[in-house]
């Protein structure tokens, strides 16, 4: 595998300058499904390549639309609708399990590490986010945990993230009440490292991948160790109870509901 | 404050803006799904907009059900 570029079908990624920028491309909001996670994987296992040169990670969308809508509900119904229980349990925990690694090998990363935002960061799109050090959006982002409409916690390890990162209850109001709220707030309870304009989260990360690339390296991975530590307990804590929601009636009978809707507001919690 | 009239027209203003629909195609009672041809992904995007505009906080949740300008200006005012 070549590491300096890639071109998939979901995301792709190139190294320019000490950067490595990533774009997530899937229509129609980089849902996170099985595609996504192969090519995440593929990029996870570059990362110790990434470090022989780089020193900073951009993580966009390449959509309109915005960074990512969350998981690929669609195909989770379609490969667990009718499917053996204990199947279709063993099926999703694999695929929290593949996307903890991917998401714990880019918060771990020695590598710093920029989410850079516009429109929908719902659910998993907000866990990749979570997974970076500085996360920067525009105007037009809005961000939410909305899985508990479905029966669910969230499971690309939110709730673990945003505690250590802001509280306890922030998690509590996003995640019981399902409700999005924008970069404004965002900022104002500590989310976000900057606000910019509309169409300018790049260029802002741009433009601080350049200014992390005037330190040392080992100084910068030996403080990111220092003040981030990785969940882990917690991370796993979250498969479980995930797993353990996940067998119950309303799981199904809440993805029904989201992929056959015909209402207009099926991101309106 | 303002009065719930400006609200409103300032709603239908930027929507007809910012959805490129001649202004004067707007109505308030209008179902604004419809009139701005908009999907669930977009109606996000009007909220962000207008909570940026009006610097307001609007819970998604208070829109659910929620379908003309009438109705989405007197939940904004709500919150002036």
């Amino acid at each position: 595998m070549n590491v300096n570029h890639f071109k998939g079908q979901a995301i792709s990624w190139r190294q320019e300058k000490g950067v490595v920028q990533v774009g997530l491309h899937r229509s129609p909001c980089n849902e996170l499904g099985s595609l996504s996670l192969a090519e995440l994987e593929q990029f996870s296992s570059g990362l110790a390549d990434f470090e022989k040169n780089c020193h900073a990670i951009v993580i966009h969308s390449e959509m309109p639309s915005g960074f990512c809508a969350g998981a690929d509900l669609r195909e989770l119904y379609e490969r667990t609708a009718g499917m053996d229980k204990s199947l279709a349990l063993a099926g999703a925990r694999d695929f929290l399990e593949r996307m903890h690694r991917v998401l714990n090998a880019l918060d771990a990363s020695p590598l710093t590490t920029i989410a850079a935002l516009h429109g929908v960061a719902f659910g998993g799109g907000l866990e990749l986010a979570l997974a970076c050090d500085l996360i920067i959006a525009d105007k037009t982002t809005r961000f939410a945990f909305p899985e508990l409409r479905l029966g669910l916690i969230p499971g690309f390890g939110g709730i673990p993230r945003l505690k250590r990162d802001i509280g306890n209850a922030v998690i509590r109001d996003l995640l019981l009440t399902g409700r999005s709220f924008n970069a404004s707030k965002a900022h104002q309870i500590g989310l976000l490292s900057q606000v910019v304009a509309e169409g300018e989260s790049l260029n802002a990360a741009r433009a601080t991948a350049v200014q992390l690339g005037k330190f040392d390296r080992h100084t910068a991975a030996t403080a990111k160790q220092f003040i981030k530590p990785i969940p882990y307990d917690e991370l796993k804590q979250e498969i479980d109870i995930f797993c353990g929601l996940f067998s119950r009636p309303a799981v199904q009978a809440g993805l029904k509901k989201f992929v056959e809707s015909q209402e207009a507001q099926p991101y309106l919690p | 404050m303002q009065t719930a009239d400006k609200t409103l027209d300032e709603i239908l203003n930027l929507a007809a803006a910012h959805f490129k629909v001649p202004r004067e195609k707007l109505s308030p009672d209008d179902d604004f799904f419809k009139t701005l041809g908009i999907d669930s992904l977009q109606t996000l995007d009007l909220l962000t907009r207008l909570e940026n505009h009006f610097h307001v906080e609007l819970p998604g949740y208070e829109l659910q059900g929620v379908s003309d300008f009438r109705t989405l200006a007197g939940k904004i005012q709500a919150r002036l």
